[in-house]
């Protein structure tokens, strides 16, 4: 998927004028959030599970070598092949060997972020091959040709009109004076569709919220049963899965996943919880007869020891962008890539660059919510303010910001006169707006102005009704 | 092809370099051979008899519904009372597990049952379970000759029978008896191909996030709770 994450200033304020997306961002992200206050409300522990989680990761990317070594070790043992991929190109490379080397033309997917990361289907589709979507949201958007919009809710930007529309243009086989006005409905005949290319399938491709060393299995966190669907009838399984994601032990899973689902959805547990250990063992009447992890690196390691090493303890929950006032005011697609919200916000810049994904890290208020819910802790403010000051280092921003900041550095070294030239703009201001009380425009404000006023200063500055209030204190005191 | 030798070196390569560790650590080989556990949330710290309540209510919160047997005689009358119910078929698809041997199935000749792998056309499937987790509602299945993961998840109803002493308290409770079974595939130690945690029936919330159930897998859990 070529990034547009460039491009996000005209892309915000396309997501802003977009009523349709408004009304969706109006209800949807506060669902989220309402469940996953009551769930973790629910759990007494909750918190110290989080810092259990954030201790346990670290402790993992201090021994990523032998953690990623012993899992592979083990699933090798259990009769599977792990694919040590650098780069997202010999991720793709991997997978299509390995479908040509069976045969296959159609290939069943679960959802897997990943596979988004590394733009496998467009790859799979240009080499001959089918790929099919299976969870639901997915299939949705692979059917419109659109990237997803949340990273556990891919379809969340679109009403149940836009998937009707979608699946009559889609599905001709079936009837077209059908009644399909309900959700339900929708579901039942996705399912149906998609039953039959469970059938045809020769591969399935599944990605993994965990993986574990002590035994060599992968695991996958669903609700629908489509990923479990994608990995038991074909006759290979391949997992696409990234190195930050593995955890030593079944019980370091076991803490993980009460984490996630809380997290994510607010659920007490996702319907399906799977760990896959290698293929079918002799005598089994189900299962693939292949198993596959295919291991990518993508930038990750060259994280590790950085600043932003810490955004590898990352499980993909979603909850920083079901928080995040940006993201409830533009979506999923003004990202312009595979991660939006502020997990996007650090790590496109980190796998795309600052020079195509440095507006996101600037897109932020920093107002901590994103950090307040992460289950695994990641500071993720103070990362975009990393990637702020890379910007700055490589001379990305724009002449006249450049300009501004250095003046107002150049005034916040000066205090005395920092203070003065506040004081005069305030009374000037003041005085300009005694009238209305406000201003609907003013010059260099207008990012503000175009779509709210600006209050008219009253009285005085915060500096000086700080320092009032301390010798007011000070006198009281005597 | 990727070259995947390369690969692995230079990104092995690259992590002992940020990390500074020449050839691994003790410590984490340590934890993967002693598995400690991590915080245990007390909900499930309860005597057994307080651990199938809860197990029974967090299933019930979750849409599948559970039901109470004295024996497992009393499977065959109780499945198809279920479907006839329902208005489904009276056929049910049935693991060949030696555990459901005990089954008297011709008690209830009017009921087909069947055993093996689900097809396409199984309405309903009836397997055992190697534990239930009270935690959450949560029922623990294992691949197996004897137990095709096909049966979890093709059929638009799925029963199963789940024996009181088989719940436990929490997955780490349940990760000690599988070990404790020698990982139930052979004695090797190692899982099987397929550990499925099941916590009530499918459901998506993927249009306009109203959930509804039956996405892929099975519309409908039925949990037969059956006495030791």
């Amino acid at each position: 998927m070529q990034p547009t994450t460039h491009a996000f200033p005209e892309n915000a304020r396309k997501a802003l004028s977009d009523e349709r997306l408004q009304k969706v961002l109006a209800i949807a992200p506060a669902g989220f959030v309402n469940r996953r206050k009551q769930a973790a409300d629910r759990l007494p522990e909750f918190e110290a599970l989080r810092d259990q989680g954030r201790d346990l990761k670290n402790h993992v990317l201090a021994n990523l070598d032998t953690y990623l070594e012993a899992f592979e070790s083990k699933v090798t043992e259990q009769g599977g092949h792990v694919h040590w991929c650098r780069t997202d190109q010999e991720a793709r490379d991997a997978i299509l060997g390995i479908c040509r080397k069976v045969g296959a033309k159609t290939v069943t997917k679960g959802k897997s972020m990943i596979s988004e990361e590394i733009g496998i289907n467009d790859y799979l589709e240009s080499n001959g091959l089918t790929p099919i979507e299976t969870d639901l949201g997915e299939y949705i958007i692979q059917l419109r040709r659109e990237p997803p919009s949340h990273i556990i809710a891919p379809a969340f930007h679109l009403s149940k009109a836009d998937v009707e529309g979608t699946f009559r243009q889609a599905h001709t086989d079936l009837p077209a004076d059908r009644v399909l006005d309900e959700p339900k409905v929708l579901i039942a005949e996705a399912r149906q569709v998609l039953r039959r290319k469970f059938q045809q399938a020769d591969v399935g491709i599944t990605g993994a919220n965990i993986m574990v060393a002590e035994t060599g299995s992968t695991v996958i966190v669903t609700n629908e049963g489509n990923g479990d669907l994608t990995q038991t009838l074909p006759r290979v399984h391949v997992v696409i899965a990234t190195i930050d994601k593995v955890v030593p032990t079944l019980e370091d899973a076991a803490l993980v996943l009460r984490l996630l689902a809380r997290s994510a959805t607010g659920q007490e547990a996702s319907a399906y919880t799977t760990f896959s250990t290698g293929p079918r063992r002799p005598g089994d009447l189900d299962g693939p007869e292949e198993f596959h992890v295919v291991l990518l690196d993508n930038g990750r390691s060259a994280l590790l020891g950085t600043e932003f090493q810490d955004v590898l303890r990352c499980i993909r929950c979603g909850a920083c962008m079901n928080h995040c006032p940006v993201y409830g005011s533009v979506g999923g697609h003004a990202y312009g890539w595979v991660y939006p919200g502020p997990i996007g916000s650090v790590m496109q810049p980190a796998l795309l660059g600052v020079k195509e994904a440095g507006h996101l890290p600037n897109a932020s208020t920093f107002c901590g919510r994103c950090e307040a819910v992460c289950p695994m802790r990641i500071p993720l403010p103070k990362m975009m303010r990393h990637w702020r000051e890379k910007e700055f280092e490589q001379n990305l921003q724009p002449a006249a910001m450049r300009r501004g900041l250095a003046l107002w550095g150049w005034f916040a070294r000066r205090p005395a006169l920092y203070h003065a030239a506040t004081r005069m703009a305030v009374r000037a201001l003041g005085a300009l707006g005694r009238g209305k009380g406000r201003f609907a425009s003013l010059p260099l404000a207008q990012g503000w102005t175009q779509h709210r006023d600006m209050p008219a200063p009253e009285g005085k500055t915060f500096q000086q009704m700080w320092a009032e209030k301390k010798l007011a204190e000070k006198k009281g005191k005597r | 092809m990727a070259d995947t030798g390369s690969a692995r070196a230079q990104i092995l390569g690259g992590i002992r370099k940020a990390l500074n560790s020449a050839e691994g650590s003790e410590e984490a080989r340590r934890r993967l051979a002693t598995h400690p556990r991590n915080l245990i949330p007390a909900r499930a710290q309860l005597p057994h008899d307080r651990q199938v309540e809860l197990f029974a209510a967090m299933a019930t919160e979750v849409s599948a519904t559970v039901e109470l047997l004295g024996g497992m005689a009393e499977v065959p009358a109780a499945v198809a009372d279920y479907l006839a119910g329902l208005n489904l078929p009276a056929e049910v698809r049935v693991a060949p597990d030696a555990a459901l041997d005990p089954i008297p199935w011709d008690q209830r000749p009017t009921l087909t049952v069947t055993k093996g792998r689900a097809r396409d056309s199984d309405g309903a499937s009836l397997t055992g379970a190697f534990a239930g987790v009270a935690e959450t509602g949560t029922l623990m299945l294992l691949s197996g000759a004897e137990r095709p993961t096909t049966l979890n998840f093709l059929p638009d109803t799925h029963i199963v029978v789940l024996k009181r002493g088989q719940i436990v308290g929490t997955m780490e409770d349940a990760w000690d008896r599988l070990r404790a079974a020698g990982g139930a595939d052979g004695g090797r130690g190692a899982l099987p191909r397929t550990v499925n945690f099941i916590t009530g029936p499918s459901r998506t919330g993927d249009i306009e996030m109203r959930i509804e159930l039956g996405a892929h897998g099975p519309r409908r859990l039925h949990i037969l709770l059956v006495e030791d």
